[in-house]
């Protein structure tokens, strides 16, 4: 009895119309996919891409230079030259970031003593030439000016677990 | 219209014939690579509905203009000789493949008017144009100097010999019912309804000639000769440019014969499945009623099986293959024959 119906399931190939009953099922479901440019995945507040360097409220820089983040970095990508301003304060005069190099694993964030650097959350940069990608001061500072409130509301929305 | 015109270039003698007959031959071969151009859209698009995503969608209009762009890539690439490759072989095996795949399309009756030839032997053209064909896939093989390529040409020839023989036992049983190798005739023979098909009677050999033909293109789940995953892309795989484009082209020119073929032989090819659609007229004009709609609805059915079926199953194993074609299909095929030879012999003499 058992062979006979196995006979009949393998001459009606009922295996294979039910892979084909599946795949049939399977186009017309909504579809997974997310329309990059339009639609985006959500991320955490915590998502490690650009960085930046912020300053306080009355346009100060944070940065105090004290090379905790070169010391920290794993990629070697932070260089910093540091000098002693006209009001007597320390201040880098050289701070770049080879992204490149960089790993984005966010070491220089945590180890920084008055949250100077951070990683933003934007992952949508490119550069054309490797020189495009060695980030000088002026320009972590600029994106800092530019994403200030992003990233002072993504810094508060992880506070409680830092 | 058309009888108008044919009068015309009638009259003309015989430069008038050879310019009517050159006027039918683009009809037919120009709409061509542009049709396989959307199948290989579909096909994406199919194989991505099945897989839950989208398939190309950003050229163009919901991606239509895709296969535009994947030509003029394709013309502008390179063309990469390999080395100690037998350069005129290796370029005649592309022709060959495609020159037969568009010949086939000679004698297929397109609507009980509508044809570029009628010849009494037709299907047995179509039968040698893809035998010739094959060879296109071994010198393609041969000529490339790679093993790759040669392991699959290998393959595919041994795959498609076996093949080929259950193909041609499942239309002996259409001769046998047809008393006819006329395409035309063929289709004739089926008037008068569903029922009057030769799917009915045939039922065994129209699902042997289905999956032999799926075979005989080499397509999944039957693409030995390609096997991605073992063989690289198998016999085409020092191809690139527009050779690789005339493989590609000619294989989905196959798969649209094929598809016509079983619609023709088993299906009734131009005719309406039910005779009544003939006398719902407008105007005089039956829109339902037999003629080229039907013949392409039934085509698109079965190309669209072919990129459903190939959403769906993974590729044989070589050995499998060999066993469905030689202890399945042919024992199969040659049971049914006999079958219905008695049977039409039978009518004949005590019917």
């Amino acid at each position: 009895m058992k062979r006979i119906k196995r006979l009949f399931k393998t001459w009606l190939l009922s295996e294979m119309r039910a892979g084909l009953r599946l795949t049939l099922r399977r186009m017309f479901e909504p579809k997974t996919t997310i329309l990059y440019p339009e639609e985006k995945t959500p991320q955490s507040a915590r998502f490690r891409g650009m960085h930046a360097l912020r300053r306080y409220e009355n346009g100060e820089e944070r940065c105090i230079a004290c090379k905790l983040c070169e010391a920290v970095c794993p990629a070697l990508a932070i260089t910093i030259d540091l000098a002693e301003r006209e009001d007597g304060t320390r201040r880098t005069t050289r701070y770049e970031i080879d992204m490149t190099k960089c790993i984005y694993c966010g070491m220089c964030e945590e180890s920084c003593p008055v949250d100077s650097i951070v990683l933003t959350n934007i992952h949508e940069y490119h550069g054309e030439a490797h020189y495009d990608l060695c980030f000088t001061k002026e320009m972590l500072l600029a994106v800092g000016e530019r994403y200030e409130q992003w990233i002072a509301h993504d810094l508060a929305k992880d506070m409680p677990y830092r | 219209m058309i009888d108008h015109l044919a009068e015309f270039f009638a009259e003309l003698g015989m430069t008038g014939t050879v310019i009517w007959t050159m006027i039918k031959i683009l009809c037919i071969t120009v709409p061509l690579p542009i049709i396989v151009a959307f199948i290989t859209l579909a096909e994406r698009r199919v194989i991505g509905a099945a897989q839950w995503r989208f398939g190309p969608n950003r050229v163009g209009p919901k991606g239509l203009l895709q296969p535009f762009a994947d030509v003029l890539k394709m013309l502008f690439k390179e063309i990469v000789w390999p080395e100690r490759a037998n350069k005129m072989l290796y370029i005649t095996a592309p022709l060959l493949v495609l020159l037969t795949a568009i010949a086939s399309w000679a004698v297929i009756p397109f609507s009980d008017y509508l044809w570029l030839a009628n010849i009494d032997a037709g299907l047995l053209y179509i039968m040698m144009m893809s035998s010739i064909g094959v060879y296109g896939i071994i010198i393609a093989g041969w000529a490339s100097n790679s093993r790759y390529a040669f392991l699959g040409a290998m393959r595919s020839t041994a795959q498609l010999i076996s093949y080929e023989l259950a193909m041609g036992f499942s239309l002996v049983g259409v001769i046998l019912l047809t008393n006819s190798l006329n395409l035309i005739e063929i289709v004739r023979h089926q008037e008068g309804g569903v029922l009057n098909w030769h799917i009915l009677p045939l039922l065994p050999l129209f699902f042997v000639y289905w999956f032999a033909g799926i075979a005989e293109t080499n397509r999944h789940p039957f693409d030995m000769a390609e096997g991605e995953s073992e063989l690289v892309a198998g016999f085409h795989v020092e191809y690139g440019g527009i050779t690789f484009a005339l493989f590609f082209l000619a294989e989905y020119i196959n798969m649209m014969i094929i598809s016509v073929l079983i619609a023709t032989l088993f299906l009734g090819g131009w005719l309406a499945p039910f005779p009544v659609l003939n006398e719902l007229t407008i105007f005089s004009v039956a829109p339902l009623g037999d003629g080229f709609l039907w013949l392409a609805l039934k085509v698109v059915f079965f190309l669209f099986v072919y990129l459903w079926i190939r959403a769906t199953f993974p590729r044989y194993r070589y050995d499998q293959i060999m066993r469905l074609g030689w202890k399945v299909f042919i024992p199969l095929t040659l049971i049914w024959i006999i079958l219905v030879a008695i049977a039409t012999q039978w009518s004949r003499l005590f019917g």
